[in-house]
């Protein structure tokens, strides 16, 4: 009998050399263990072993199939791990191939330097109001402190559609429309496009502005300085500086020009501000007091402060762009490089 | 505005160095936009006598020169010149010396011969007869005066200047000149003033002018108009410092009288005039607006036919001048000119503007008067023209005078309070600073505790009231004492974009989601682009608005439509081998109410966007607009039905049908048009009423159970013929699938033998859930075969 149980054993053994795969290791499991298997047959056998050797028979059976089963079990862990071994390798990636995605695109340099802005002084309690391209000449002009006659008219190259409606040079209008309909306080930002017939490498017939304009109780220049000097460091950055010199607009009185330290060079002098270490960015001074009163705001309760600037100027200051036309191309090879968040 | 250091000397000293100066002036307010150092470049140019000259042995042209040089020793020079002689005083450029141009000299051989430098003519030194006289010859200046030999000719001709630039601002037209502009400096440097001689001698004759008179409805162009009579006028070259102040400044010296009308100009600002007494009919001068057709012929021989918003001086009979513009060629001072009558003017800016623009007729004059003459110049100007006639000795003065004004010429005051002033600045200058910075601009101060008096000289009309004052203030005082603070007596308000301002920088970003890049295109484009197009002639499209002054054809109307820009932009794209692309712009359009405009145009905005290259089609594009009606309009009736626009592909095009309204449209831009664009590729573009768009935008969201109970999905093909839409098949299904139905979509289309020609297989996936049962397959099985009869009477669909 011990010899029919090595016998077996030794089959079960051979056999298993010859096992490659869980499919054929499972059809020998069945051969010898399963239901009908040779091992289990034995058991079926026990009825004609004598009563007094069944329990020993049993046992003996027992510990051959627990014997057995360990083998398949063994031989399967190790079938198993190859053959998960083997479907990776054919499931293997070049990691370094392309990903697969829709790309986004991207939003105008112009508009991303627009909302940059926005976000600095939006934080600051702005808010934005967009009036209309084509406009009066009271609104741009006008209302602005610059009657007819004034000599800096001749400081705008305008474009007519009649003798009274042209397309603003200037987002100023933004101010009045907004005084005439709004009490103070205000804050507000005008973004927007702007004409004026000038075409070559730093002129655009049309370009875009943004003016900001305060209205409240009690404030000043010291405001300004502090608005600016603010929205600077978010601008461009924290170690940026404002400097103020004298200049002139019509719609403010003190006017100021508003050189930023060259965010080139931090001051110390390049190419980009040709030396001085300073680049103009914007002008802005305290409301004049007649374009509030043009506007219907008590001048004797209320002052004003303005400012305007370019958005051209300084997307190409901060992305180093030279010729302004650059921007009205839509050349997807330029606008594709500005999708970065 | 252009000054020459030297010449700003004369009424400042000015102990600075130019440099200095330069920093100074910016500082309140006078940037130098150039500084150049006249004569910086001469270098080793001196004087020396010419000793002895010879034939060059091999040249037939040259001499040979030998020269003293005095410390420079004794030189031999080779010269093509001819006007030299021996014993002549000549400038010679030694070896390594530097022309005007900055040009070097060196010591060379010419035919064989040694050649220690050059021998100078006027133009090599940068100078002109004006300057010294002779340097204009065509050949080597010579000296007149025997000067000492060796000795650098920038000293004896005194070349060395520094030339500003100086950016004055339109507000202050009293800094057009060179004494406005040395009272800001005198100002900056607290220096005192001196101001230029106007005193003269006046004889006892009087003037034989018979009347100057400014017409009654006239004075509004011309507020003061002083005349002063000069007799005996003595005609004559001017002296040299006046021929030299004028050269300084690029302008030529003529004779005396018309030299000093220009010096007055440059120096004090004020245009002057001076007419031949003789050549004025009835030794009349009447100011008056011209006459409807009335001529002129100026004193540069051009014609002109006037109108009644030309102001014109008169004789007794004719128009003699066009005031502030030119004077008349009847009128114009000659050699034999003996007495004249000086005009010394205001007239207002904008008429002289005006007519300057309107006759194409610019001059020194005229563009001085655009920026404003005040009152003050005009006398000032006048007294300098006189004090010139004197200091020259060239004329008699008469001792009468013609003033005319309107109005009583008085100095403004400004009464206000230290307080205000300050509260523009947002600072605390101590009222002994603000006396001192006023005081120095030639203000008159009185300070009163808090009042303040200002009493404004008549040539700054720029000032007002206090905010004027503080500005004066703090250009002087300087912008550095300003210090920052963040509206410390201000209302809180509440910033950012509204909710509509949000919505649009969403879909921006969504756009930019779907892969698209951004552009900005021109607002104007060629009325052509309306042909090119075929915009229909009634619709809103080809309403376009045009300018008067455009840059060109190119950018002549405001565009109706985005598309025509984005369009080319692609081409411009393909052009460049950019073969593939997604651009949107979303901007205004301008839409007349009326044309011609009577009242501002509707400012609409637009979405419009284009796709090219090999993966875009038809589809790709429409899932565009579904993406943005799926983002914003949440739960909109959304139909798209084929387009009839001219251009675009007639089998391959949608409008955009929300909630009942074309909002735009979607499809292939017609491909004849493509073609005259000179490409050949597809083009898909949409154009979306943003405006219209906006009214159907609903974010509502409100939340919608899940069912507990399974689905049931169901898969249905049909064959139809190959017309049918898609949208009426699920528009049936739709109709007939119950409530149970939840969803219907479309997930393969088959053309091809197996369905037969002119047939097509559609395969739809419907799902069925009920939210309070288990949903029974007999159920749904009903439901199904009453949309497979539906779908075959409605659409002629059999089932697969």
């Amino acid at each position: 009998m011990q010899e029919k149980f090595d016998q077996l054993k030794q089959m079960a053994k051979d056999e298993l050399l010859s096992v490659f795969s869980t499919k054929n290791l499972f059809e020998l499991k069945t051969k010898y263990v399963g239901k009908n298997g040779e091992i289990t047959a034995l058991l079926r056998g026990m009825k004609d072993v004598p009563a007094s050797e069944r329990a020993n028979f049993g046992k003996m059976v027992n510990d051959l199939k627990v014997e057995v089963s360990e083998m398949f079990n063994q031989k399967e862990i190790e079938l198993k791990e190859k053959e998960l071994a083997e479907k990776f390798e054919s499931e293997s990636v070049d990691v370094t191939l392309p990903g697969k995605i829709n790309k986004n695109g991207s939003l105008h340099p112009l508009n991303l330097v627009k909302n940059k802005i926005l976000d600095a002084f939006c934080g600051m309690g702005f808010e934005v109001f967009e009036g209309p391209e084509i406009d009066t000449d009271y609104y741009c002009f006008q209302a602005l402190n610059i009657p007819k006659d004034h000599p800096a008219r001749d400081m705008q190259d305008t474009f007519y559609i009649t003798d009274n409606v042209l397309l603003r040079p200037h987002t100023s209008p933004g101010q009045v429309r907004t005084m005439e309909k709004k009490a103070p306080p205000i804050k507000i930002l005008s973004p927007g496009r702007v004409y004026r017939a000038d075409d070559d490498a730093s002129h655009s017939p049309m370009f875009h502005q943004i003016e900001g304009l305060v209205v409240d109780k009690g404030v000043s220049l010291c405001d300004l300085k502090g608005l600016l000097d603010e929205f600077v460091r978010i601008m461009f950055d924290e170690d940026t500086k404002t400097r103020f010199r004298p200049s002139y607009f019509p719609f403010t009185e003190p006017s100021v020009e508003v050189d930023v330290t060259c965010c080139k060079c931090h001051g110390k002098g390049c190419s980009l501000c040709k030396g001085t270490g300073w680049i103009e960015i914007l002008g802005a001074g305290v409301v004049n007091k007649k374009v509030l009163e043009m506007s219907g705001i008590d001048s004797n309760v209320y002052s004003g402060l303005a400012f305007g600037m370019g958005i051209e100027r300084i997307t190409m200051i901060k992305y180093g762009i030279s010729d302004i036309r650059t921007l009205f191309e839509n050349n997807v090879k330029f606008l594709k490089q500005f999708n970065r968040r | 505005m252009k000054a020459p250091l030297s010449w700003l000397k004369d009424y400042v000293d000015i102990d600075c160095t130019a440099e200095q100066l330069k920093d100074k002036l910016f500082s309140c307010g006078f940037e130098v936009e150039d500084m150049v150092y006249v004569a910086k470049h001469i270098d080793k140019i001196v004087t020396c006598k010419i000793l002895s000259i010879e034939k060059h042995p091999n040249a037939d042209k040259l001499s040979v020169t030998q020269v003293d040089a005095g410390q420079y020793g004794k030189l031999q020079i080779i010269t093509a010149a001819t006007n030299i002689f021996v014993g002549a005083i000549v400038p010679v450029a030694l070896d390594g010396a530097t022309l005007a141009n900055g040009e070097r000299i060196f010591n060379g051989q010419l035919r064989g011969l040694p050649s220690c430098g050059m021998f100078c003519s006027g133009e090599e030194l940068g100078i002109t007869d004006d300057w010294y006289e002779g340097a204009s010859v065509h050949g080597i200046l010579i000296f007149k005066e025997e000067y000492e030999l060796g000795v650098s000719v920038k000293e004896i001709l005194e070349l060395e200047d520094v030339m500003f630039d100086i950016n004055v601002t339109a507000n202050r037209p009293d800094c057009q000149s060179i004494l406005g502009l040395a009272r800001e400096v005198a100002g900056v440097l607290d220096k005192k003033l001196k101001m230029p001689d106007l005193s003269y001698a006046i004889s006892n004759d009087l003037s034989t002018v018979k009347t100057v008179k400014v017409s009654d409805n006239a004075f509004d162009l011309c507020p003061r108009y002083m005349a002063h009579y000069v007799k005996d006028v003595k005609i004559e070259p001017s002296p040299l410092w006046l021929k030299r102040r004028l050269a300084s400044m690029g302008i030529r010296s003529i004779n005396n009288v018309v030299d000093i009308t220009n010096f007055v100009l440059l120096e004090i600002g004020q245009p002057m005039h001076a007419f031949d007494l003789s050549t004025l009919n009835g030794s009349e001068i009447i100011i008056r607006r011209a006459n409807q057709g009335e001529k002129i012929i100026t004193l540069d021989e051009k014609e002109f036919e006037l109108n009644s918003e030309n102001l014109v001086i008169c004789d007794a009979q004719k128009p003699v001048a066009l005031a502030g513009v030119m004077g008349g060629l009847n009128s114009g001072i000659n050699d034999s000119t003996q007495n004249i009558v000086f005009e010394s003017a205001k007239f207002a800016r904008d008429n002289i503007r005006k007519t300057s623009k309107q006759l194409g007729q610019r001059t020194d004059a005229s563009s001085r008067y655009e920026k404003g003459v005040d009152y003050y110049s005009v006398e000032v100007g006048l007294k300098r023209a006189l004090n010139l006639i004197d200091k020259l000795n060239c004329g008699t003065i008469a001792c009468d005078n013609y003033d005319l004004t309107c109005e009583e010429i008085k100095e403004k005051e400004i009464i206000t309070t230290i307080s205000k002033v300050n509260a523009v600045l947002g600072i605390n200058v101590p009222a002994e600073t603000i006396k001192d910075i006023l005081t120095r601009l030639s203000f008159g101060v009185e300070i009163n505790g808090d009042n303040l008096k200002v009493i404004v000289p008549l040539y700054r009309e720029d000032m007002d009231s206090y905010p004027d004052i503080a500005e004066e203030i703090i250009r002087e005082y300087g912008y550095d004492h300003i210090e920052p603070s963040l509206l410390k007596t201000s209302a809180i308000t509440n910033g950012g974009l509204n909710d509509e301002q949000n919505k649009t920088e969403q879909l921006k970003n969504l756009m930019v989601g779907y892969g698209f890049n951004e552009m900005i295109n021109y607002s104007f484009v060629s009325e052509k682009e309306y042909d090119l197009f075929g915009f229909d002639k009634n619709s809103d499209r080809h309403k376009f608005i045009k300018l008067l002054n455009p840059l060109g054809e190119d950018l002549a109307v405001m565009r109706t439509s985005l598309l025509p820009s984005a369009v080319r932009a692609v081409c411009y794209n393909i052009n460049r081998k950019n073969n593939e692309g997604r651009l949107f712009e979303l901007a205004k359009v301008y839409n007349p109410k009326s044309l011609p405009l009577t009242e501002l145009p509707v400012e609409n905005e637009f979405l419009s966007f284009v796709v090219f290259g090999e993966n875009e089609d038809f589809f790709t594009a429409k899932g565009v607009i579904e993406g943005i009606l799926d983002n914003f309009c949440n739960g909109a009736d959304v139909e798209f039905i084929r387009s009839d626009k001219k251009f675009l592909h007639p089998k391959r095009s949608a409008d955009i049908i929300v909630n009942g309204k074309n909002i735009g449209f979607v499809g292939q831009i017609h491909p004849s048009i493509i073609e005259k664009l000179d490409v050949d590729k597809a083009i898909y573009g949409a154009e979306i009423d943003y405006s219209a768009l906006k009214l159907s935008f609903n974010d509502k969201i409100m939340f919608k159970p899940i069912s507990k109970y399974p689905t049931i999905e169901r898969d249905l093909a049909v064959v139809v013929d190959k017309d049918v839409e898609c949208g009426k098949i699920i528009k049936t299904i739709k109709d007939l699938g119950g409530e149970y139905l939840d969803s219907v979509s479309l997930f393969d289309i088959y053309q091809g033998e197996q369905v037969g020609a002119g047939k097509k297989s559609m395969a739809f996936n419907l799902v069925f859930v009920s939210y309070d049962k288990t949903l029974n397959v007999e159920e749904i099985d009903a439901v199904i075969d009453g949309i497979l009869h539906g779908l075959t009477t409605e659409v002629g669909a059999e089932l697969r």
